[in-house]
């Protein structure tokens, strides 16, 4: 089976793949980046727990093939915390129990981090409307919610990465 | 879940994707968001020996004022679209229609030429370009046509673009003065597929009787319909509940939906005649808002 180079950024670090071209960016990701923060629901766009920033956009990695990403950037869980220290919405996913089996996890907060960058103070219609994109079977969603607006709070305050 | 293999092709100019066009025919399929085209072709409901790339063609991702109309690229992400300062002042009712596409992470990535060459009876884009008489312009090796919305839209995920041809732009026509608008949809579950959705503009005159009315239905047919018979009878009559509730009426007896087991024809002609009643009583209501 033919193979294609594809050039890319994941998490700011250069990264040349040979790659089938019918081969998804999720499996590219944790199979030939070897992170496998993302993690691989339903593999038709449904249960977001794919979901990466691609050049900052929240998308579903497994609704991109890993050759379009071609001098594209990719932003995965594993970049979110810093320095080994949580994201003011991870640290507020940690108090506020908004996981259990952690599996959906990765495609909120990546959702998230998006969302909350281009709407700093949103209603919580607006944060459920957003979250209806990743499903979860654990948590009943209240707790999620509860993080996401502990989160926002926080990061408008300024307070930056928890705990600085 | 995993697409059979392609050839995957990445088209720098629209040059290129006519020329590919031209060699793959009906063995090639564009890639635009993939929003949709992707979980078909990870189901394997759709096995192109061919994919053509087009998300480098940025002179198509344009919106912009284009006088009479708002004239959105191919390109344009569903996001931008729906927060669009010029489409969201200029023309409410499609920006108001793209924020309820999917989901957030989904609408970054779902283009509006997919929407419309995609063709799904119930999808928003189509309804909306239906019933405001929007038109399209699409090109081939041969050169570019416009096409209007209805002349378009042929059948379920069926256009009447030629296997070489793409969308290029849709032109929406301007919201006139004091007119108001609703979308209104129904799904079972946030970010589906609506089982039917209404689409209205409404003007009223100083008395508030009906000056003009625009309003189309999604979900009840093979394509999207405007009503445009329906609304041409309503001008003259005043604007209150008890006319709201008789052009609901009027419109569930208009569609002749599909019946099935999962969703019977009679739930669908239900919910027309609700979806278009709420969808009145919003247009009225932001209609004297101006």
């Amino acid at each position: 089976m033919e193979r294609i180079a594809v050039k890319l950024t994941v998490n700011g670090e250069p990264h040349e793949l040979l790659v089938e071209p019918r081969k998804l960016l999720s499996d590219a990701l944790r199979e030939d980046c070897r992170l496998t923060g993302t993690h691989v629901g339903c593999e038709h766009g449904v249960c977001g727990a794919c979901t990466v920033l691609i050049d900052g956009r929240p998308a579903r990695a497994c609704l991109t093939y890993a050759v379009q990403m071609e001098g594209h950037a990719i932003t995965t869980i594993e970049a979110v915390a810093q320095n080994g220290r949580l994201s003011p919405l991870q640290q507020a996913m940690h108090e506020a129990h908004g996981l259990q089996c952690g599996f959906c996890t990765p495609g909120i907060v990546m959702t998230f981090e998006a969302f909350l960058r281009e709407h700093p103070d949103p209603s919580e219609e607006a944060i459920r409307e957003t979250l209806s994109g990743n499903l979860c079977r654990c948590t009943g969603y209240q707790n999620i919610v509860a993080a996401i607006r502990k989160a926002a709070a926080r990061m408008r305050g300024g307070e930056g990465h928890a705990g600085s | 879940m995993k697409p059979a293999a392609f050839t995957y092709h990445r088209a720098r100019s629209l040059a290129q994707v006519f020329e590919l066009l031209a060699s793959h025919g009906d063995a090639a399929k564009i890639l635009a968001g993939g929003q949709s085209l992707a979980p078909m072709l990870n189901m394997r409901l759709a096995q192109p020996a061919h994919l053509i790339d087009v998300n480098d063609l940025h002179e198509i991702a344009h919106i912009r004022d284009a006088g009479r109309a708002i004239a959105v690229g191919a390109l344009a992400r569903h996001e931008d679209v729906a927060r669009s300062d010029l489409v969201r002042s200029a023309c409410p009712l499609l920006a108001e229609a793209a924020a309820t596409i999917g989901h957030y992470a989904i609408r970054q990535r779902g283009t509006l030429g997919g929407s419309l060459a995609h063709a799904d009876p119930a999808a928003q884009l189509p309804l909306v370009a239906v019933t405001l008489g929007a038109e399209f312009d699409v090109a081939g090796p041969r050169g570019r046509r416009t096409l209007a919305a209805t002349d378009f839209f042929l059948s379920v995920m069926t256009t009447a673009l030629a296997a070489d041809e793409i969308v290029i732009e849709a032109r929406f026509p301007r919201r006139e003065p004091r007119e108001g608008f609703a979308f209104e949809l129904f799904s079972r579950r946030r970010g589906d597929f609506a089982i039917v959705a209404v689409a209205a503009t409404l003007a009223l005159d100083g008395a508030g009787r009906v000056a003009r009315l625009r309003l189309g239905v999604g979900g009840v047919d093979v394509v999207p319909l405007a009503l445009d018979d329906l609304a041409r009878a309503q001008i003259g009559r005043p604007a209150n509940g008890d006319w709201c509730r008789e052009v609901a009426a009027a419109a569930r007896e208009r569609i002749a939906p599909e019946d099935s087991h999962l969703v019977p024809a009679e739930y669908r002609r239900e919910l027309c005649a609700a979806l278009t009643r709420r969808a009145l009583e919003r247009a009225i209501a932001r209609g004297g808002a101006r």
